[in-house]
């Protein structure tokens, strides 16, 4: 098995996807790039390379250029999910969500329900996520909660490059619209990826690591801090179960209550601005029902209630880190860090 | 890191060091030391419980002599390689005992988690359908073929493979449906895969070979062996299908189902006598392996291939006899997946070993007992 880049992850689940069903196709800015111009076909496969090869393979017909236009292309995934196809529409940045955002939540996302079961929508909206790529505050958000929040749509982040590839296939095939989320620092990780097609269900956490004392629940991104922590802290006699639920909607919250009442102590690690986050949530899901088993309260780590800075320090600062993971587990365990 | 040192006189110093049970393997936990410092210890003597990824699993001591340190105390990881106990004479000087440990960690060096001879697995085509396999040992020797069963692959031979081919030329295949092979395996009956199994050999070249079946693969390797006698010389059946009606289907039913990793993992842990040697490692392997497209329905296909109706369809107890080359059948009495009673009234020919308080997976469970009997019947 071949080591792989969340990058390769994503262009590969994609390119067995759009070989295995002709009704699969791109839609999105420059996901080939060239299109109309004289210049060079193929130029870009999006703005960090995701999509790159895929035009060259399957034409033009399957992977479209799209005009800087989210509401236009968002909505015409939608219609063509509601009438026979596979989009997967990458919207570049989810900072933009809100120029489409109608198209989504309210046309694709309500499409089964108000029709009765007799329509289904079978989109993937890709959308970049996260900071720590210097992009400053219109192109640094984590806005799955919002997505989260509405009936109707699946998210999946996932946290790895084997984990990108299952979670899209998956979302490629289900016949609901899914927002899936790419953090964009993420895209050079490696790890080892199989060449076959495979899908990894949504609603089923998965425990990275698995420890006696604390729960963590990481989402995305978080996943790699919550890890290191645990695997630091497991040489102290600490012992940390990582939760990536790695969609938060559905969410597998079996998983998460079976774990803290495991544990008794929780931290949840959400990259998402603080309000009404992922973090709020699961503390919500585990105080009403699973209380009694805590033996700690609740602490969520996440960034401060800001825009998300530009300054390189600032940002820095802002993004939650295996520091601030650190300190509440052991705040949590009683010792004050 | 050899486990096969020779026996040695009563004065030498010796190093016992962390085993590599499997490629994957870097670093393992002593979970509880089994012999005390002062104790005398024989070769092949469990000495030590270690923890690793993968499964927990005993460590038998590879030379014989007094235990005078441990260097590892419980709950310690250290690297593959590392100095886990030091045995001597009992009257070998505590200053010299000492001066070995202080130069063998100055000169210990971690080995390279990736290197570059390490063996890797490999497709290839046999017989039109693509299958994976994995080679250890030397040039040439003697042959052994390791065949995996159902839901297995031949990772599942991490304990076995590397220790036997110190000595042997040792082949592990993936067969259709499993592990890396292609996932197509309409009209494979045991009769299909033992014809391919002998395409196999023939493609790889092992020549007459020492065959290694377990489950599934044991009746596999026994249908080969009553239908291809020259190519098996020796002929080892590890809690073998093929020998009786029964199985237990509900486990069978439920592996080819089960999506969920608690439903994994409550399978898996029928698979031992001891539930608890289940890692996570080992259950995420396995639901990996179950989301590849077409894995599922290749077990369905497989299972009502062979085992319709809730029973083995291919029984060949009464054939046994029939066998000219040696015959082994080795059993967990605590297996509860194909019942060790099929193991009763083996014909002469067929030496038997019943491995007390172990279960379906003796080649895990026992590993160093499994591998010895193997080796033995294979010189």
């Amino acid at each position: 098995m071949a080591k792989k880049s969340f990058r390769q992850a994503i262009n590969e689940a994609l390119a067995m996807e759009m070989r295995r069903d002709p009704t699969v196709i791109l839609m999105g800015e420059d996901v080939a790039g060239g299109m109309g111009a004289a210049g060079e076909d193929d130029a870009w496969g999006g703005p960090l390379g995701v999509t790159k090869g895929l035009m060259p393979e399957f034409g033009r017909d399957r992977v479209l250029d799209t005009p800087i236009s989210e509401s236009a292309f968002v909505g015409a995934a939608a219609g063509a999910a509601a009438t026979g196809l596979r989009p997967v529409a990458e919207l570049m940045f989810v900072d933009f969500m809100g120029v489409c955002l109608d198209q989504i939540f309210n046309q694709a996302g309500k499409f089964r329900y108000m029709f009765g079961g007799k329509a289904v929508t079978p989109m993937v909206v890709r959308t970049m996520y996260g900071a720590g790529f210097r992009a400053a505050s219109q192109h640094s958000q984590c806005l799955y909660p919002v997505f989260t929040h509405m009936p109707g749509l699946k998210v999946a982040i996932p946290s790895s490059p084997y984990e990108a590839k299952g979670l899209l296939i998956q979302a490629i095939r289900d016949d609901d619209p899914v927002i899936f989320f790419e953090h964009k620092v993420m895209y050079d990780d490696e790890e080892e990826v199989p060449d076959e097609a495979y899908t990894i269900p949504f609603g089923e956490a998965n425990l990275t690591r698995e420890g006696d004392d604390v729960t963590i629940v990481a989402i995305g991104r978080m996943v790699q801090f919550a890890n290191q922590v645990a695997d630091k802290l497991e040489g102290e006699g600490i012992g940390c179960t990582v939760v990536d639920p790695r969609t938060t909607s559905p969410l597998d919250e079996d998983t998460i209550l079976e774990c803290v009442e495991d544990t008794g102590r929780l931290v949840i690690v959400d990259e998402a601005s603080p309000r009404c986050n992922i973090a709020t949530d699961i503390s919500a899901l585990v105080s009403e029902r699973a209380f009694s088993a805590l033996k700690a309260p609740i602490r969520m780590v996440t960034p401060p209630h800001t825009p998300v800075p530009f300054a390189a320090e600032l940002e820095d600062l802002y993004i939650p880190g295996p520091e601030q993971i650190e300190e509440a587990v052991r705040s949590v365990m009683g010792a004050q860090a | 890191m050899s486990d096969a040192a020779a026996p040695v006189s009563g004065g030498a110093i010796q190093a016992i060091t962390m085993p590599k049970w499997g490629l994957a393997m870097e670093e393992g936990k002593v979970s509880a030391w089994m012999a005390e410092e002062g104790a005398a210890i024989e070769s092949g003597e469990e000495i030590l419980e270690i923890e690793t990824t993968k499964i927990t699993n005993v460590f038998e001591s590879p030379i014989a002599g007094t235990l005078r340190r441990r260097v590892v105390a419980e709950g310690e990881t250290v690297p593959v390689g590392a100095l886990l106990g030091v045995a001597a004479g009992a009257d070998t000087p505590d200053a010299e005992i000492e001066a070995f440990i202080a130069d063998f960690q100055a000169n210990f060096v971690v080995e390279a988690a990736d290197t570059a001879d390490a063996p890797e697995a490999e497709a290839i085509t046999v017989a039109g359908r693509a299958l994976s396999h994995l080679r250890m040992g030397p040039e040439d020797g003697g042959a052994i073929v390791l065949v995996h069963g159902f839901g297995g692959d031949l990772n599942g031979w991490l304990f076995n493979q590397p220790v036997l081919a110190e000595t042997q030329r040792v082949y592990a295949m993936d067969l259709p449906g499993h592990g890396r092979a292609e996932k197509a395996v309409g009209g494979l009956d045991v009769a299909a895969l033992a014809a391919l199994l002998a395409d196999y050999m023939a493609a790889v070249g092992t020549g007459p070979a020492h065959l290694v079946g377990h489950s599934m693969g044991g009746a596999v390797a026994l249908k080969l062996a009553l239908d291809n006698p020259d190519l098996v010389q020796r002929l080892t059946l590890l809690a073998p299908a093929g020998l009786g009606r029964e199985l237990n289907v509900d486990y069978v039913r439920g592996f080819a189902e089960a999506e969920r990793r608690k439903e994994i993992k409550s399978l898996l842990q029928q698979l031992f006598a001891d539930p608890e040697l289940v890692s996570r490692d080992m259950v995420n392997e396995v639901q990996k392996y179950k989301r590849l497209d077409g894995v599922n329905a290749a077990l369905r296909t497989l299972a009502d291939t062979l085992f319709p109706d809730g029973h083995q369809a291919l029984v060949m107890k009464d054939r046994l006899e029939s066998l000219a080359m040696p015959v082994q059948v080795i059993w967990g009495d605590e297996d509860s997946i194909v019942p060790p009673a099929h193991a009763e009234g083996l014909p002469a020919n067929v030496r038997l070993q019943i491995l007390e308080k172990i279960g379906h997976m003796p080649q895990m469970e026992a590993a160093g007992e499994v591998n010895r009997l193997i080796a033995e019947f294979g010189s």
